[in-house]
């Protein structure tokens, strides 16, 4: 029985959220079943259901995946968001481990001491505006195309608008020098699938708040 | 122009050791840039070579490619390492984000200061003998085939390989419940490509010492 896929996580979106954009860009729909205590990760744990006792984890196709990059790289490539070959998949890999750098930086911000969170959101600010994004303004200059790989959708560009919109939540004009990134922004939002995606009542996480942070520190012992 | 993939990081192992291994594996001669002073860094930075601004860096096909992650994988497609299928592919990929998880601890100890040294070797010992390698023991066990994934050769034995000598070199007695990780060392150490790799004079890299350290912060400003 094929069924739909199951995402185990905490209620946000920390590993899981790139997972989530990724379904629903594919237009495939998803279940979730949010942790929302210690022991519903202790009960994952001890029926064996976590490889390596740690979420996320996506009941897909008969497996139970982990590591959230092992998952999307599946995901890609079941629903054609890998290109077509295995240079252009070399090009979609390098340019989702830079957004993953730099989303990973953006969500470590809410457990970082009060004290450092001003120096380090100006490190990502400098960092989205100095390292990542001028590469990607870059590419769509030097190609002219829509998107970033082979002129077609690709896992790539679903990492990158993902990722502008987490750093525009850093600072709205953030893309302010990228004017190619300001209309692929426009227009990738504007991809049916994505755009509902990123309406009100759809399965995508909001930031996370204080609440979130406490609670996310409880279940994973941090 | 010699047509081998061209290296260019320090003379250590650190991020680049991986890759090395699995060209290495793969039978793959390759030629190496070492990275001395922080003015070859900036001039690198400067022609334009490293998409983020980082190493490690790889020469390969025409392709200057940079992220770990992105390099290993386009090294094991195109050496046949990474399976037959989507699945195969998954649990190789998930083997190996599991393992890496493990290596990240052992790059970053180093660089730890002296007081937390033996609390991070102690969270080494403990998760490889905890969290990691029961579930590669558990897979061999099961299946009772030589290699991890599809009874075939692939990038997750190669990981596994070298993430057990890299523990070994700190807790030398890590292996002593696992009696199939034991034959599997002893078996992946005779490989051609991988026996050649372990003997002195290979591009294998040593452990990382004290000048070492000081060479990565000198370049990188850590």
């Amino acid at each position: 029985m094929a069924g739909k896929p199951k995402l185990h996580y905490s209620n946000g979106r920390g590993k899981m959220e790139s997972i989530r954009w990724l379904l629903a860009t594919a237009g495939v729909e998803f279940e979730e079943q949010f942790i929302e205590k210690k022991e519903d990760l202790e009960k994952l744990r001890n029926d064996g259901y976590l490889l390596f006792q740690q979420v996320p984890m996506v009941e897909i196709d008969g497996m139970k995946m982990v590591q959230a990059r092992a998952i999307g790289s599946y995901i890609a490539a079941k629903y054609n968001l890998y290109g077509k070959d295995l240079k252009e998949r070399a090009w979609i890999d390098m340019y989702v481990e830079g957004t993953t750098d730099l989303m990973g930086m953006i969500m470590l911000l809410p457990f970082q001491p009060a004290d450092t969170k001003e120096k380090n959101l100006a490190l990502i600010i400098e960092r989205a505006t100095t390292r990542y994004f001028p590469v990607y303004e870059k590419a769509l200059k030097d190609h002219g195309q829509d998107y970033l790989v082979g002129n077609k959708l690709s896992w790539a560009d679903i990492h990158l608008l993902e990722a502008i919109l987490m750093a525009e939540e850093c600072k709205p004009d953030i893309l302010s020098a990228f004017p190619l990134l300001q209309a692929f922004k426009g227009r990738t939002s504007n991809i049916p699938t994505i755009k509902k995606f990123l309406q009100p009542g759809s399965q995508r996480k909001p930031p996370i708040d204080e609440k979130g942070v406490a609670m996310v520190k409880k279940i994973y012992d941090i | 122009m010699s047509g081998k993939p061209r290296l260019t990081y320090l003379n250590g192992r650190g991020r680049m050791e991986s890759i090395r291994w699995l060209l290495a594996a793969a039978g793959v001669e390759f030629e190496e840039i070492f990275l001395e002073t922080r003015e070859q860094y900036e001039k690198i930075i400067k022609d334009g070579s490293l998409m983020f601004q980082q190493v490690p860096l790889v020469e390969i096909d025409g392709m200057k490619m940079v992220q770990t992650r992105a390099i290993l994988s386009y090294i094991a497609g195109k050496y046949n390492l990474y399976g037959k299928d989507l699945k195969e592919r998954a649990l190789i990929d998930m083997y190996v984000e599991g393992i890496t998880d493990l290596m990240q601890m052992i790059l970053m100890f180093p660089f730890s200061p002296p007081e937390a040294k033996e609390k991070n070797l102690d969270s080494i010992k403990e998760r490889a003998t905890n969290r990691y390698f029961p579930v590669f023991e558990k897979v061999l066990k099961q299946h009772g085939q030589d290699f991890l994934v599809g009874n075939k050769f692939s990038w997750a034995d190669v990981q596994l390989i070298e993430a057990i000598l890299a523990v070994e070199e700190k807790v030398p007695a890590v292996l002593s419940g696992f009696p199939q990780l034991q034959v599997f060392k002893i078996r992946m150490s005779n490989m051609p490509t991988i026996k050649k790799f372990l003997q002195p004079g290979s591009p294998r890299k040593p452990p990382p010492d004290e000048h070492y350290v000081e060479t990565v912060l000198k370049i990188f400003r850590k």
